[in-house]
């Protein structure tokens, strides 16, 4: 009988650093991450790619991780969301989400982060069309939207939807 | 002072998932559990004897507890100045730990940074009935508010014997006590420090009134956001124990279905793998997910399914008379008494309209799904768990597993959102029994199709509305029949001499339950939707003929608002574009709302047919008394608009044979950026009445405004929610 060896991961780097795992090629990276790597931020949301919540960066590209095997990961620079912070200093994105009260639960607020992030890299002055492109794959139930394309809008030094209730 | 009727109300029969029986009966056991206290000043706020009253009642989960005491909420001054409140609410999205933090800041006259809320912990925190029916801000606020006020002029009172000052000479100001001159001054610290005192709270104490407000009434971001945009917050599903292990549970192949055999030998030969069966229950345990996963899917289950009714018989079902007597509220009148005789109203009208609405099943779908992690010490059981009632849980798995509710701890730490999908507790009982007899901590985690199947859906509706109205305006007769849905929002601020409205209940195929706003949503749609109707048939325009229809002052002013802000009778909609306006009251809440839709060509992915409708632009306004939060009750508008959209345009749980047809995001389309209008709220703040809950009533008037707009852009009314799930056929 023809025995499978299943491949292994054992390195990964993930915000910066190489860091040592031994998990199965095919095991999904959010899971990786989460379990394996104690990085809870980035958060199950559908486990088919459709909600954004487990959005993580590799090689700048945003990567719903859930429907990603860890192997395509490998050997590429991993940014999940606790990865943002230089030095203990939020990025401009973050400050703006706060600043906008862009959250409610916020179990979606890092995946946003990430797209954003994501999207801030490639076009640093996105207009609202852009941003709605861009972060459509990003589901937030709590309906932030309107604040979280202000937030996006404002960390790229763009004025934002003028405010408008009295 | 709480109102009776208030509580009673509070609880509202269609509230089904809380009357319901438990899914498992385990074997019995019982343990003891101490509890215990720190240094400091604890100043102790009594409930009122009504609400003490209603939590000796007997009932499911959560009510039928015996009370540790009659205590409604805690604050404690700790030695080093620092001010934590114990509260039962939780946090699920809807930014009460910002509101009540301000308001506790407000009164004691300390920084908010120096407050901080522990919430939801069954350990820590005096009993509450729940997170639901927007009752934080009216109840809960002014209860910590009272313990706060009381706590500011005890602790003047220490103060100034300590510095030996008159204590009408000091204040506090930025939590330190200073006299007139500000020759003196002591931090709260300074008078906490080497104290145990326990201090009750006088029930009389006067509270700042919202002229006066300082730090409540003003815009607070979220308090402890950087802890979300970092990723640091540990949701439930983030929680991690020492050796925790990974549950799994085996789902029936339908609803209703009974467990004829089942085959575990395959998955118990897993290494590290524990079966766990007990009556209908099978699940799995496993070192890690995708173990956990794989062995679930090795259990050869044989289940007998009953034959069950599918979506396309649903609202013929719903009309059947309720054949078994339900616990939790009977079927009749939504509350009010009928007024005059519908025969006489008709008589008297000019032009007679009757016409059904109905509403769909839909989904909660919050983002975290279902989760718990049990842990085992001994006999004490411990379960983390996102749910909207930690104490209703706590009664549940007291329940499933028979031993007194003072061995089981609940924490909730602040949850990835609930809606009123989140008040029931099965994530948790299934998690603790897998952790019982794994002997270890388990974390179980609903994949996100459970979550759409094995949860408990939005009740579906049909409404039956007869009407009468004159050519000058005036509506004559209401007759409103809603079966199946619920009767909140179901009663009428329209002058309607000749008026008879009930709610019936019906056997519902779909197990169903709170979901924000409860029926108001289908009532609110049904109703304004009607009046659109009538204010067509005698050709008047709709605001004019609702302000026409009420002398209620509240209700007028947010119509008026809205209106002028929209540009309501100053413009026409353009080619394609349609305008709709609607409005309601619910929960102390009054809410108008002005949409525009446009009806667009159909994207490449749709039906060509079927063209595309648009919301171009919503301007909602609110008047729940005074705002705590300018800032926060917009973010809550704002999403209720939003996640409004889903239920009025395409959200639809679709089922047959006992089955969910769509039970993922892939299949069940919820609002996303792109179906985003520009929101524009209002507010109107009324400093002159009590704050009023805002996480519910502002859902209301979306779906009805969207449904005249559709009708104002092409003649073509639509009376289902939701309204275009496959586009608009031509």
């Amino acid at each position: 009988m023809l025995k499978v060896f299943m491949a292994r991961i054992t390195s990964l780097n993930v915000n910066g650093k190489k860091v040592t795992v031994d998990v199965d090629s095919t095991v999904n990276l959010l899971s990786v991450l989460r379990s394996d790597l104690d990085l809870t931020g980035s958060k199950y949301g559908c486990g088919e790619g459709q909600c954004g919540a487990c959005t993580v960066l590799i090689d700048g590209v945003a990567t719903r991780s859930c429907i990603t095997q860890v192997a395509r990961a490998a050997g590429k620079q991993i940014t999940t969301i606790e990865g943002l912070e230089k030095d203990g200093k939020l990025t401009p994105l973050q400050e703006a989400f706060i600043k906008a009260d862009a959250m409610q639960c916020a179990y979606c607020t890092s995946g946003m982060l990430m797209s954003a992030s994501a999207l801030l890299n490639k076009n640093p002055k996105p207009n609202r069309d852009d941003i709605v492109t861009a972060m459509n794959g990003n589901v937030c139930r709590c309906g932030t939207y309107q604040r979280i394309i202000d937030a996006i809008q404002s960390a790229s030094g763009q004025a934002t939807l003028k405010e408008v209730a009295s | 002072m709480i109102d009776e009727r208030e509580l009673i109300d509070a609880i509202e029969r269609e509230r089904y998932e809380l009357f319901a029986g438990p899914n498992y009966n385990f074997a019995f056991d019982r343990r003891d559990f101490i509890k215990a206290f720190g240094l400091g000043i604890v100043f102790i706020v009594p409930v009122t004897r009504v609400l003490a009253q209603q939590r000796g009642e007997s009932g499911r989960g959560g009510f039928n507890g015996s009370l540790p005491n009659d205590i409604g909420a805690w604050i404690h001054i700790d030695e080093d100045g620092g001010v934590t409140v114990f509260t039962g609410k939780v946090e699920v999205g809807q930014n009460t730990r910002t509101t009540l933090t301000q308001s506790v800041a407000d009164e004691l006259h300390v920084p908010i940074a120096s407050v901080h809320l522990v919430m939801g912990d069954t350990d820590l925190v005096p009993f509450d009935m729940g997170t639901f029916g927007s009752r934080s801000t009216p109840t809960m606020a002014p209860q910590l508010r009272k313990a706060a006020a009381a706590a500011r002029e005890m602790l003047i009172a220490m103060a100034a014997a300590q510095m030996q000052v008159a204590p009408g000479d000091l204040r506090i100001i930025d939590a330190r006590f200073v006299n007139h001159d500000k020759s003196k001054t002591l931090t709260l610290a300074e008078v906490a420090k080497g104290h145990k005192l326990v201090k009750v709270i006088p029930d009389d104490i006067a509270i700042t009134q919202p002229k006066d407000w300082t730090v409540a009434g003003t815009s607070v971001t979220k308090v402890d956001a950087i802890k979300f945009v970092t990723g640091k917050h540990q949701y439930t599903t983030d929680i991690k124990r020492d050796s925790l292990l990974y549950g799994k549970v085996v789902r029936p192949a339908t609803f209703n279905a009974t467990l004829i055999s089942s085959d575990t030998k395959a998955a118990e030969a897993m290494p590290g793998v524990k079966v766990v069966t007990d009556g209908n229950f099978i699940g799995v345990v496993a070192p890690d997910q995708q173990t956990a996963s794989k062995a679930a899917n090795a259990i050869a289950v044989d289940w007998k399914s009953p034959g069950q009714p599918s979506s396309a018989q649903l609202f013929d079902l719903l009309r059947k008379p309720l054949t078994e007597r339900r616990s939790g509220g009977e079927g009749g009148s939504g509350g009010a008494r009928p007024q005059g005789l519908i025969a006489d109203g008709l008589a008297a009208a000019d032009k007679k309209l009757e016409q059904t609405y109905t509403v769909a099943y839909i989904a909660h779908a919050p983002l975290e799904p279902r989760a718990a992690v049990a842990e085992w010490n001994g006999d004490k059981l411990t379960v983390w768990i996102g749910t909207q009632r930690p104490f209703g849980v706590r009664s549940e798995l007291a329940d499933a597993f028979h031993i007194s509710e003072d061995k089981v701890r609940v924490i909730v730490p602040d949850t990835g959102s609930g809606y009123g999908g989140k008040h029931t507790g099965e994530c948790a009982v299934e998690a603790a029994r897998l952790a019982k007899a794994a002997g270890k901590p388990v974390k179980l985690v609903w994949t996100r199709e459970e979550e759409f199947t094995w949860a408990y859906f939005r009740p579906a509706g049909v409404i039956d509305i007869k009407s009468g109205v004159k050519n000058n305006g005036a509506i004559t007769a209401w007759e409103f029949h809603n079966y199946n849905s619920g009767g909140a929002g179901i009663q009428i601020k329209y002058d309607i001499p000749n008026n008879d409205i009930r709610f019936h209940q019906s056997n519902s195929p779909l197990r169903q339950g709170s979901y924000r706003g409860l029926a108001a949503t289908a009532n609110h749609f049904a109703r304004e939707s009607h009046i659109d109707e009538l204010a067509h048939e005698i050709k008047m325009d709709s605001l004019e003929f609702r302000l026409k229809n009420t002398t209620d002052e509240r209700l007028r002013a947010v119509l008026t608002a809205a209106a002028n802000k929209f540009g309501w009778g100053k413009m026409k909609p353009g080619a394609n574009h349609g305008f709709g306006i609607a409005c309601g009251f619910e929960k102390d809440g009054y809410v108008a709302t002005c949409a525009e839709i446009a009806i667009e060509p159909a994207t490449t992915k749709e039906d060509p047919k079927n063209r595309r409708v648009r919301i171009v632009r919503v301007v909602e306004a609110f008047d729940c008394g005074a705002v705590v939060n300018p800032l926060q009750l917009k973010n809550q508008i704002e999403g209720a608009i939003t996640q409004a959209i889903g239920g009025a345009l395409f959200e639809s749980i679709e089922f047959d044979n006992g089955k969910i047809l769509n039970p993922k995001f892939s299949s069940y389309r919820v609002p996303r950026f792109s179906d985003l209008p520009m929101i524009e709220v209002v507010l109107v703040d009324r400093k002159d009445i009590p704050s009023a809950g805002a996480g519910e009533t502002p859902i209301v008037g979306l779906a009805p405004a969207v449904a005249t707009a559709i009708f104002n852009a092409t003649g073509i009314r639509l009376r289902s929610l939701p309204l275009v799930p496959k586009g608009l056929s031509s």
